[in-house]
């Protein structure tokens, strides 16, 4: 997909990022819209995932090992086709299939149920493995963020990764430099993450997290590493997109009000379509 | 008789299962060698795969086999499987219900000398408190075969519980199991001895040394647990003992007493098993002693009771 449709894409996901946290007045903003061009990129340019292929692993799979970025991955299933738009109001709120942290088993499209930080890269090593058992060979994708690193499961997983040589497994790290807390570097430092991940032995890469082109040529190069994982290190902006969050840790984990939600929408273009 | 150890018995099971079932796959953290796991390795090398002194992450990778549509056997010591990647299977196995089977070797005291750190006293807590999964303890060799031949069939996630001591048979080869439904080992009066794991063959024990023929009950699946056959119990017997190598808050005695609690028939209950404190090192069998795992205690925890 050419590198303008996926820009105005991803413009509608952030949107409808917004909306859900919005509506639920509650949800994770931050790193959900700083994921949002990995996002699109992957949904509408990378994997192969159709309203049609969505149940059953005959396709790529992607599992959100950051699950609190759950609106972002609803907005996708949503610009997909897998979800309506009425669902996103339901997020967060009571009887809803649209939970706080993706459940694989309410939506088609959710690839494993993730919310706590660093099991879902894990679940990501196992799929690469039943992958390679089973002689599939569509891809593994991993989203993670760079707090999430400090988590020591996620070494564990890059080491077993490593050392099963899963070429067909792709960690991408939302590297926004925030964390609840603060920022990454003050509260646990986990840089540097393209060292670290060389060090376990895995092929990396670190690339502009906002650049379509670049993050198509990221993908498009760990298709071709063979014998070892590819981790892409996307640096990225929290809040991305929408001026009075970008950068802001404080905007990590909450909701705008109506004077903001306006604003923010209107920092993208302000041609919201609900 | 020759005495065998559970986890023996899990080995010898797998293998067999691996070469028959091709979406078994199985996965250990460094001790294939004593959560006998190496048995399917011998077999099949190609489907079992060593995840390193790393259980947080073989929790996880289970998983993903689960949610790929294979059938995971994870295995490491009870302790590290139940109590370390405790979260990962609550978040990662128990809340999607994958079809993950861990079965954990090396429970309670009898791991003996290794001491407290490797005697897993909570593990049936631990698990019983996961929505969705079932908790299953054997007695012996016999039992542990039809148990791991009936979960590679049963859709969900399962615990086993393992020991690393050989102990006696209860069981020949024509037993009944069915995940669920405690075996009534035999019937008597007053008195019903409920156990599980190693101290069925304490409870058949302490049985020889009571001046009256007691019921006595191998209640394999701790969860879901058997209430029919506890409300039974209840309704046709003064007092039920339980007992467990396993701490009595949280475990068999735990889920007796929740169902007990909650009917009509008028039931005394009384423990056995490892009152809130860690074990230590010593030989399996002192250490049992030591803490009370035994037919001795069985027996003086019945005649010290005031139903006679």
């Amino acid at each position: 997909m050419k590198k303008e449709e996926l820009q105005q894409l991803a413009r509608q996901v952030r949107k409808d990022v917004l909306w859900e946290i919005f509506s639920a007045q509650s949800g994770h903003p931050g790193g959900s819209l700083s994921a949002a061009d990995l996002g699109t990129v992957l949904f509408f340019d990378e994997m192969d995932i159709t309203k049609e292929n969505a149940q059953g692993q005959k396709r790529d799979r992607l599992v959100f090992s950051k699950g609190h970025a759950a609106p972002l991955l609803y907005a996708l299933l949503c610009e997909k086709g897998l979800l309506e738009k009425d669902d996103l109001t339901t997020f967060r709120r009571i009887n809803t299939r649209l939970q706080g942290h993706p459940n694989m088993n309410y939506i088609d499209g959710v690839d494993m149920s993730t919310g706590s930080l660093g099991q879902g890269i894990s679940a990501a090593v196992g799929m690469a493995l039943a992958n390679r058992l089973d002689g599939n060979t569509h891809r593994i994708y991993a989203l993670l963020g760079d707090g999430e690193c400090q988590e020591g499961e996620v070494w564990e997983a890059l080491m077993s990764a490593a050392h099963y040589q899963f070429d067909n497994l792709c960690v991408i790290i939302d590297h926004n430099g925030l964390q609840i807390d603060g920022k990454v570097d003050d509260v646990m430092k986990v840089d540097s993450l393209y060292d670290k991940a060389i060090a376990f032995g895995c092929h990396a890469l670190q690339i502009n997290g906002h650049d379509m082109d670049a993050i198509k040529t990221a993908f498009a190069q760990a298709r071709q590493i063979q014998g070892k994982p590819t981790v892409i290190i996307a640096d990225t902006i929290k809040g991305k997109g929408v001026s009075f969050m970008e950068n802001e840790a404080g905007w990590h984990g909450k909701a705008p009000n109506a004077t903001q939600f306006e604003q923010a929408i209107k920092d993208l273009g302000g041609d919201a379509q609900w | 008789m020759v005495k065998k150890a559970t986890r023996e018995a899990y080995g010898e099971a797998l293998a067999q299962l691996v070469k028959q079932n091709p979406d078994i796959v199985v996965l250990d953290a460094d001790l294939a060698g004593s959560t006998k796991t190496s048995e399917a390795k011998k077999v099949c090398p190609q489907r079992h795969f060593d995840m390193g002194i790393a259980e947080s992450n073989m929790m996880g990778v289970a998983a993903g086999l689960a949610a790929s549509g294979k059938i995971p056997f994870a295995s490491s010591f009870a302790m590290f499987a139940a109590g370390r990647a405790y979260e990962q299977i609550r978040n990662a196995i128990g809340y999607p219900h994958l079809n993950v089977k861990i079965c954990a070797t090396h429970a309670g005291l009898s791991v003996g000398e290794d001491g407290a750190t490797h005697q897993c006293n909570e593990d049936l807590a631990l698990m019983r408190t996961i929505p969705g999964m079932c908790v299953l303890q054997p007695c012996d060799a016999q039992q542990t075969t039809q148990m791991i031949k009936a979960i590679a069939r049963m859709d969900g996630p399962c615990y086993v519980r393992l020991s690393r001591m050989a102990v006696d048979a209860v069981y020949d080869e024509n037993m009944p199991f069915t995940i669920g439904k405690g075996n009534v080992l035999q019937k008597g009066e007053k008195i019903a001895i409920v156990a599980s794991g190693i101290m069925v063959q304490e409870a058949l024990q302490a049985a020889k040394q009571l001046p009256f023929v007691p019921t006595i009950v191998d209640m394999h699946t701790i969860k879901p647990i058997d209430k029919a056959l506890l409300c039974s119990l209840a309704k046709d017997h003064q007092l039920i003992v339980t007992a467990e190598e396993h701490s009595i808050i949280g475990g068999l005695g735990s889920a007796v007493a929740e169902v007990l609690a909650q009917q009509p028939h008028a039931c005394a209950l009384r423990m056995v098993g490892v009152f809130d404190v860690y074990g230590e090192s010593g030989t399996p069998q002192d250490v049992l002693h030591k803490y009370g795992i035994d037919a001795k205690t069985i027996v003086n925890t019945i005649l010290t009771q005031p139903f006679q």
